[in-house]
């Protein structure tokens, strides 16, 4: 949970500070440092950090709410193991003590588990033991360092090993602490005098902690973050080790398992897991995750910072692609926001509409010069009158004073573009093969990048909407309306009125529609029979439509009108830049990076790395001033495959030049370009891929 | 019963004691004894027994060591991290702990002797001391010269002290390659079921008779002995389900001498307990829960390994699949399957004398990055850039333990890898992302 801005790690200074300054350097100092429109660039800052401070104590708000169901099942859990320990009958006693393990599947995106094990960890402490500990495997590579570990956690002490390497940060602490040997039996002395003191009630700090009237014997928690990564044979040698104990110490073990809850009986042989009794828990997937975090983050009105198709579009594919690391994501949207402000000076308007109004009257003629030209201000300007044209882009209080509208007309246009959009969803989201998409994230990209209503998808959806049978219509629309109800714009609670009165008009269809059909049974003369099929089959002829029909069409096309109107792409509305964040090359250089690439680029044209415009050459070859390993490079590209890329350099060369070629040779093998081939000496072979 | 237990140097009494705790050890137990001799006598320097798991080695030490109230240590090797702990647990059981302290940092085999030299000469030896080392095969795998040091202690040290080994394994298995003294070895052999049988009907319920009870078990062995001689299992199965036998008594329905319907009863219960809880894919808290909310919602528990979905990142499963790929066909065969022109090749023109075998029964070979990720860029529908990301998904996969890094961890320069999941994984993860394994594996072709 770091709250650092993230710039120092990408790298966007290319000048670093002088040594002086870099002490004052504050993250405020950060961003104004080679920022555009240096002028309020501190505001920008302000509202930049509100903004993400925001969004980050939120999503820590759901994350915890994502995570309630399964951490409530998990302390529920260890309670109960507590409880039953104490428990005296003949079966208790006869069956094998065995230790309670939870089996905690969470899903491949290992970096966003450190958080649900935190919150464990801490709820737990709170309000079950006070005996907790967390291990990694990386930290664990032998059983005395996952034993050494576990007890420093427990206990807050250090920990003897018979190791050398740890000796000399021994020899510093063993002054301010007494160190304990490193066994389990260590941990079950002092386990006993904890407990034995706390139940005869010591005072001090044990007073105020709240396990006290928990169970007698607390259990102790041992939480393995990443099962799969330990090594086995550790694993097991420790739960033997722990079931040895298990009489005199309530052991508890956490699993974190990434994969799926059969890993255990693949780590461990059934010797070791008959000592434990697992149940298993499972966690949200994390797409479900993705989908909760873009609900409440990217599809509300509440932030006014957005996101246009195209980045929207990375970050979801690095999501879905890569890693599924939610945490990552947010990450991503905290890169955008940063870049944002950062980048974009009329940015200072991207705020709360209130706040937004104000900083209107206090820009500057440079700042209104920047709005003057924005591509969407330019569009707006060219519809106007030209005595509005002229005033717009000479007189500067005037334009002040449009921009306000502008600004309410831009925020007006997100509050009613949501419900909406949820609306078009909830219609369509549950139609066969889904034409826009099965998760609203998928209608929100293409709403972003077009105007929905002219894709053939959205033709195909409302025809599929028409074959849908008149309850799961009204289902459907009776949903939209629940949608609509909370909005306050006025549009759209004058959509909701209509929308409603159609559904009363729907259900009432129900008592007086009487089907020509039901005529006809009553009918028994044949002459009259055939006279009414004859006018059924003269109005079907005619398209006379049936009420439900005509009232299908007439909601069908009034949620039409509500798209056209509401659902346009935000390129279309004037001012959009100072909300919308649009560079998605800057978030795909930044969030998956390619070295390859750059190393690639960097051979083909030194110039632009090197700063030095004497290496660059109109043809696209490699100038001869340039860096031998980028000559050596060009050679080994041109050279054919199965070719000595030798040959042309060999001939008569001194000594230096010779030197300075193998040199150049060895850094290509080195950044993975070549290899030597053992077939031959002094023979080698390109490399496509390259190591790692 | 208690005749075989006789020796001069104990009392009747205890030897009764020890005899009533050890049912079906006494053989053994006599072997021991008089192994031992009398406590002032010296022993046999080193005693190795070996028997399966739960065969009684520890129970039948522990029991006679105590009751016989000898100076002993018990030391279970796999708690023993560094040998230092070794040393120390023997000298604080024998001399206390100031002697325990006396050892250095990171003790070797001369500190330890030295200081027992020194306080045995303080506190000579009235009685053979034990030291009783438990799962003894983990000391083949600490200093070389550590286990034939322990087998002559007693001539190290010149005390009378005697080194008891318990393992699983025979003896064979530890002789190290420099030859060392050989210890008296001694085998428990495994329990018959008769004896199972007497030893479990003696923890019966105190609410219930004894024939019930032992009738219990009967059924109990019947159904579990032929996968399952461990005592302390049967034990605890006998523990998990002897509820569920009583169920029909409770209600009244049949008398306690009815055991043919008891039986009936039970048996169906049994052998459902047999593929659940014995192997741990439902845990015994939860078979517990199940009886008593009874077969309504039978079947609703899936065991561990029904869970056996996965998911993963979309291009996480194109290189999973791409390992899978190039684990199971041969290298030759690469441009047959991922080359645009690749002409009609038939299979028997591939086919070289060894590999007339299935691949799949030879199991995963490994293969270079380079060529995982050409099979990668080949198979995956779009074109993807070679990210960090495409990278540190590999190693994300290795960490998931769904591929396994055949070359050392310093090996940058071509990594090798191999595959490590299975045909039915593999055909759920391509069936997701609509990709016919089936059709570019050489087996199946």
């Amino acid at each position: 949970r770091d709250t650092t801005w993230p710039y120092q790690c990408f790298g966007c200074f290319v000048f670093k500070p002088s040594a002086k300054k870099k002490k004052t350097l504050s993250l405020a100092d950060h961003f104004i440092h080679g920022c555009e429109g240096a002028e309020n660039s501190e505001k920008r800052f302000k509202l930049c950090q509100d903004l993400w401070d925001q969004i980050k104590t939120d999503t820590e708000v759901l994350q915890d709410e994502l995570n309630r169901n399964i951490l409530d099942s998990l302390l529920d859990f260890t309670r109960k193991c507590s409880s039953t320990r104490q428990h005296s009958d003949w079966a208790s006693q006869m069956r094998a003590s065995e230790i309670p393990t939870a089996a905690l599947v969470l899903g491949v995106n290992v970096p966003d588990h450190d958080m649900t094990f935190q919150s464990l960890s801490d709820l737990l402490q709170q309000s079950v033991t006070p005996y907790v500990a967390s291990v990694q495997a990386k930290e664990c590579g032998a059983l005395k360092h996952l034993i050494k570990r576990v007890l420093e956690r427990l206990m807050g002490t250090v920990v003897t090993v018979d190791d050398e390497e740890e000796e000399e940060a021994e020899q510093t602490s063993a002054q301010h602490h007494k160190s304990v040997h490193c066994s389990l039996s260590t941990l079950c002395d002092w386990y006993n005098t904890k407990t034995k003191k706390s139940n005869t009630g010591t005072p001090g700090k044990k007073r105020s902690s709240p396990v006290r009237d928990g169970p007698q014997q607390p259990p102790v928690v041992i939480i393995f973050k990443d099962l799969e990564a330990f090594n086995p044979r550790v694993l097991q040698d420790f739960i033997l080790i722990c079931s040895r104990y298990i009489e005199r110490l309530p052991l508890m073990f956490i699993f974190g398992i990434a994969t799926s809850p059969s890993t255990i009986q693949h780590l461990l042989p059934h010797s070791v897991s008959s000592l434990l009794c697992i149940e298993l828990f499972q966690s949200l997937s994390c797409t479900q995750h993705l989908a909760t975090v873009i609900d409440k983050l990217i599809l509300t009105k509440q932030f006014p910072f957005k996101l246009n198709g195209k980045v929207m579009q990375v970050l979801i594919s690095i999501f879905l692609y890569h890693d599924f690391s939610v945490r990552k994501f947010i990450k991503g949207i905290q890169l955008a926001l940063l870049e944002h402000f950062h980048s974009q000076p009329l940015s200072v308007l991207c705020c709360k509409k209130k706040e937004a109004l104000l900083n209107v009257m206090q820009l500057d003629h440079l700042d209104l010069e920047r709005i003057r030209h924005l591509l969407s201000f330019k569009r707006y300007v060219e519809k106007q009158e030209p005595r509005e044209q002229v005033d717009l882009l000479t007189d500067d209080t005037h334009l002040k004073e449009v921009c306000q509208k502008l600004i309410k007309d831009l925020h007006k246009y997100h509050k009613n573009y949501y419900p909406i959009l949820r609306c078009l969803h909830t219609l369509t989201s549950s139609l066969p093969r889904y034409p826009l998409g099965k998760q609203i994230r998928e209608l929100h990209l293409i709403c972003l990048e077009k105007n929905v209503w002219e894709s053939e998808d959205y033709q195909s959806a409302m025809k599929l909407l028409k074959m849908l049978a008149k309850d799961e219509l009204i289902a459907l629309l009776q949903r939209c309306a629940e949608i609509l109800q909370p909005a306050k714009s006025k549009k759209i609670k004058s959509a909701l009125v209509q929308l409603e009165d159609m559904l009363t008009k729907f259900k009432q269809l129900d008592s007086n529609i009487t089907s020509p059909l039901k005529h006809l049974q009553k009918k028994t003369d044949l002459a009259q029979l055939q006279k009414t099929l004859l006018e059924m089959n003269e109005s079907r002829r005619a398209k006379k439509l049936s009420p439900f029909e005509v009232l299908r069409n007439e909601a069908l096309e009034f949620i039409d009108s509500l798209v056209k109107s509401h659902l346009s792409p935000p390129e279309s509305q004037v001012l959009n830049e100072v909300c919308y964040y649009t560079s998605s090359a800057t978030v795909r250089r930044h969030l998956n990076a390619t070295p390859r690439t750059s190393i690639q680029a960097a051979l083909n044209s030194p110039f632009y790395y090197l700063q030095n415009d004497r290496l660059k050459t109109e043809d696209g070859t490699v100038s001869n001033a340039a860096p031998d390993i980028c000559i050596a490079y060009a050679t080994v590209v041109s050279a054919a495959e199965g070719n000595d890329p030798d040959s042309d350099n060999f001939g008569k060369v001194d000594e230096v030049k010779h030197a300075r070629f193998i040199r150049a040779v060895s850094e290509l093998e080195f950044l993975g370009f070549i290899k030597s081939t053992k077939q031959k000496t002094d023979h080698v072979a390109r490399l496509t891929w390259g190591g790692c | 019963m208690a005749a075989l237990l006789q020796h001069p140097g104990y009392e009747e009494e205890r030897l009764q004691r020890v005899a009533e705790q050890l049912p079906c050890r006494e053989v053994q137990a006599g072997i021991l004894l008089s192994l031992m001799g009398q406590p002032h006598q010296y022993s046999y320097p080193s005693i190795f027994i070996y028997g399966h798991r739960a065969s009684g080695k520890s129970h039948v030490m522990h029991v006679l060591l105590k009751e016989l109230e000898l100076p002993h240590a018990t030391v279970s090797c796999v708690e023993c991290v560094s040998v230092a702990l070794l040393f120390e647990q023997v000298l604080l059981s024998f001399f206390g702990c100031d002697a325990a302290s006396l050892l250095p940092r990171s003790a070797s085999l001369s500190d330890f002797v030295r200081i027992y030299r020194q306080q045995c000469s303080q506190s000579p030896a009235k009685q053979t001391r034990y030291i009783v080392m438990e799962k003894a095969e983990l000391l083949r795998d600490t200093d070389a010269n550590l286990l034939p040091a322990l087998l002559r202690l007693q001539e190290l040290v010149e005390d009378n002290v005697t080194i008891i080994l318990l393992s699983e394994i025979v003896w064979d298995k530890f002789r190290p390659n420099t030859g060392c003294f050989e210890p008296l070895l001694l085998h428990f052999p495994d329990y018959s079921k008769g004896e199972l049988h007497t030893i479990l009907s003696q923890d019966r319920h105190p609410s219930y008779s004894d024939e019930f009870y032992s009738s219990y078990i009967n059924i109990l062995l019947g159904v579990f002995y032929s996968v399952c001689r461990d005592l302390r299992e049967l034990r605890h199965l006998a523990a998990l389900n002897f509820s569920k036998f009583c169920e029909p008594l409770e209600e009244g329905k049949v008398k306690e001498t009815d055991t043919h319907k008891l039986w009936r009863n039970i048996e169906p219960h049994l052998k459902k307990a047999m593929q659940t809880v014995y192997l741990r894919e439902v845990s015994s808290v939860q078979w517990e829960q199940m009886q008593q909310t009874e077969e309504k919602e039978n079947g609703a528990l899936r065991g561990l390994s029904a869970h056996t979905h996965v998911e993963l990142p979309y291009y996480s499963k194109f290189l999973l699949i791409a390992a899978y790929l190039a684990s199971y066909n041969p290298a030759r065969t690469d441009k047959r399957f991922f080359l645009k022109h690749h002409g009609k090749i038939r299979k028997t023109n591939f086919l070289k004398k060894n590999e007339k075998t299935s691949n799949h029964l030879l199991g995963p070979k490994p293969f270079p990055l380079d060529r995982l990720l050409a099979i990668f860029y080949s198979v995956v529908d779009s074109r993807v850039a070679p990210t960090a990301s495409i990278f540190s998904q590999i190693s994300s996969l290795v960490t998931l333990q769904l591929l396994t890094q055949v070359s050392h961890d310093d090996q940058l320069d071509a990594p090798k890898y191999k595959c490590a999941v299975s045909m039915d994984f593999i055909c759920a993860i391509s069936r997701t992302v609509n990709f016919e394994i089936v059709k570019y594996l050489y087996d199946f072709l």
